[in-house]
């Protein structure tokens, strides 16, 4: 199994009112609230931490995209990641990812992705997500009618691009490029492993195991909820006839590990309450664009299974709305928690029920400061990842994972001087 | 689309002997291969008319009250209730084009032309781009300008709740308006619904201006343009900026009491508008 550290990178210091004074944390989130020399202090401090965990032997680091967002400070995920490129050697730079619809043309994310690939000596996975409502039709102005068909002539634009021989002309739908030839080309060939993060929409589980490619399922809401999409996923998977090697799913749990776990309830009590309770007060007003869900996906909604797992998440997030306690965190499974035997029997447990291979860790979460931050990546370094890393090794390869040039073809930062 | 109750509804201020009966409907075939339906009814001079933001779910009072002197025409806008296909529509263009072979398979063209919102949007953009095809013109609360001073209300950033309540002056007769006909399957008709909203953000997101300032130039049918006194989404200088601007004669009618779906809100003041503007 595949253990990523995740970093949300939020606002450590949103005011304890916050709920009650401001309308939303996305879209049109108060300016005020953020000074720029805290963010400075944050970036930092944040970028300190990914690469602490991949010195600590996780495999994988992974950022991602949101704009005008008070819990997701990186509305370029490609910038933070070229920062850790430099400062990291062996672990994987999991960018969960750049929405395909906002770049243009998107062949920037075709050359961002490539000189990613290069700089880390092909460590990259290339995140391609549609992104959600906040970020693409309210902070981007994306057209919502038009979204999905912008992101799939996006992506078939750059896969292409990694790959075509010469230069070649795109006349798409949206796009029309005479000269397409992004320079250089990704070091991992054909191009990097694509991961798509979704939710519970039954078109991009097909479309993930038609075009071969990691479905993440990335929800703040814990593997319980997770149980029932990733169901959905892996029967799309048996129907399609793939094998279900667990490698082909990714998803995503918050986590907080101490001696034991009733000292782990009490240590991550403020910064799970923190997130719970600030970071996802969202203006329902965003929640639903006209358009971004399609029709198939409305009916299934109303009609069939999926409405269970949509109305359970609708449901967490109206409950996570009103401020839930600690224990009413860990009792639903949004935070995991324990000593460390405990969280590593649990995470065999949970990642063998979902079948996932790659699980996603958010270590900091809410306002959880860097020594506390420090203390639970290194004490799951030390003490359950050797545990729990060995899972699915015997059966399955990991076919979605870096291919890096060979240690000693890399190159790394080297003074020019002294 | 779904055969409305003969008496179903009553209009607001209507007399009281005032009842709504059924129009014909009839399918159109258009070019690529796409249909829509429409309504007809009424003798007299033919009258186009283009529907709003929520289509045409039922046949309103409005155009009952118009169909008394008119022979009245409705078509149903792409996305709209009885017309699918609008997905094909990328820009501005698109929806123009669109909007003309709609009006030549109803033989429309050259006739006067009643639009409202999305419907009054088009109205101007066909008589922009294509003078000839309309006679004299009616646009109940037309998008197209933006100005970032006073800028228009975003009719998508408001909980699912609220919407009829920021679009119309009478949420609960909108409410009845857009209610689901006996008969008609539950899930379907809330797609259909939602289908309406996509096809108008379709052209209208995120609700920026479409360019007509440059065009209106163009327009030399005789304009009344009417807007509701308490529409939350377009400001009344609109109304005025669309007056200064249009080449043809214009007036400006504004309905006391009427939100953006002025038509829908006060059909009989809008009913005596256009009576009074098209003689």
């Amino acid at each position: 199994m595949k253990l990523l550290w995740f970093h949300l990178m939020p606002h450590t210091r949103l005011p304890e009112d916050f709920v009650e004074k401001h309308a939303s944390v996305w879209v049109d989130i108060d300016p005020d609230l953020l000074d720029p020399a805290f963010a400075h202090e944050l970036y930092h401090e944040f970028m300190d931490e990914l690469e602490h965990a991949a010195e600590l032997g996780f495999h994988g680091i992974c950022v991602n995209e949101h704009h005008q967002n008070g819990y997701g400070l990186m509305p370029s995920p490609n910038l933070i990641a070229s920062a850790l490129a430099r400062r990291t050697q062996d672990a994987a730079l999991v960018v969960m990812g750049n929405s395909l619809a906002l770049y243009n043309p998107p062949t920037r994310v075709a050359e961002e992705f490539a000189m990613l690939d290069c700089i880390s000596g092909g460590r990259l996975v290339a995140g391609f997500p549609v992104g959600t409502p906040m970020d693409t039709c309210y902070a981007y102005g994306q057209n919502p009618s038009q979204l999905r068909e912008r992101y799939h002539e996006a992506h078939d634009l750059i896969v292409r691009a990694w790959q075509a021989p010469e230069a070649f002309a795109w006349n798409g739908r949206y796009n029309k490029l005479r000269y397409v030839n992004p320079w250089p080309r990704p070091i991992q060939k054909p191009h990097p492993p694509i991961w798509i993060p979704g939710g519970g929409s039954v078109e991009t589980w097909k479309w993930c195991v038609e075009a071969d490619y990691v479905y993440a399922n990335l929800s703040y809401y814990g593997h319980k909820l997770a149980a029932e999409t990733l169901h959905g996923y892996w029967q799309e998977v048996e129907r399609q006839g793939r094998e279900p090697n667990p490698y082909r799913a990714g998803f995503l749990q918050f986590l907080g590990v101490a001696e034991s776990r009733e000292e782990a309830i009490e240590l991550y009590r403020e910064p799970a309450e923190y997130f719970y309770g600030r970071c996802l007060h969202v203006h329902p007003r965003w929640a639903m664009p006209p358009g971004y869900a399609t029709e198939a996906t409305q009916r299934s909604r109303i009609e069939s299974q999926v409405a269970k797992v949509a109305n359970a998440n609708t449901d967490a997030r109206r409950q996570a709305a009103r401020k839930p306690s600690m224990e009413e965190i860990v009792e639903r499974g949004y935070v995991m928690v324990g000593g460390p035997d405990e969280v590593a029997e649990k995470l065999r447990a949970v990642a063998t029920e979902l079948n996932v291979g790659h699980l996603m860790l958010l270590m900091q979460f809410g306002n959880m400061d860097r020594h506390l931050t420090r203390y639970n990546t290194e004490l799951f370094a030390e003490r359950v990842l050797p545990q729990v890393a060995d899972l699915f090794d015997d059966r399955w390869e990991d076919k979605w994972w870096p291919r890096p040039l060979a240690p000693e073809e890399r190159a790394a930062p080297r003074a020019i001087s002294g | 689309m779904v055969a409305p109750t003969a008496g179903s509804r009553r209009a607001r201020g209507a007399p009281g002997d005032f009842r709504v009966s059924a129009p014909e409907t009839r399918s159109l075939e258009l070019p690529g291969g796409h249909r829509a339906q429409v309504w007809e009814k009424g003798n007299g001079p033919t009258l186009g008319f283009l529907g709003g933001l929520v289509g045409l779910p039922r046949w309103p009072d409005l155009l009952e009250r118009l169909a008394a002197r008119h022979r009245v025409v409705a078509p149903a806008l792409p996305g709209s209730f009885g017309a699918e296909s609008f997905r094909q529509l990328d820009d501005l263009a698109d929806w123009v084009s669109a909007t003309l072979d709609l009006l030549d398979a109803a033989d429309l063209v050259g006739v006067d032309l009643v639009g409202a919102s999305l419907g009054a949007t088009l109205a101007a953009e066909v008589a922009a781009f294509s003078p000839a095809s309309v006679e004299r013109l009616v646009l109940i609360s037309p998008f197209g300008l933006f100005d970032p001073e006073e800028p228009v209300a975003d009719p998508w950033a408001v909980r699912k709740n609220e919407w009829n309540a920021l679009v119309s002056s009478e949420p609960d007769n909108l409410e009845a308006f857009l209610s689901r006909p006996e008969g008609v399957d539950e899930v379907e008709w809330e797609v259909q619904r939602t289908r309406c909203q996509e096809a108008s953000a379709r052209l209208l997101w995120p609700t920026g201006d479409l360019g007509i300032a440059k065009r209106l130039h163009r327009i030399r049918a005789a304009t009344l343009l009417v807007w509701g006194e308490a529409d939350q989404l377009l400001p009344q200088a609109y109304a005025d900026r669309f007056a200064r601007g249009i080449a043809g004669e214009t007036a400006i009618r504004r309905i006391a009491g009427a939100g953006h779906t002025a038509e829908l809100d006060r059909p009989q003041q809008v009913a005596q508008a256009i009576a009074d503007f098209l003689g």
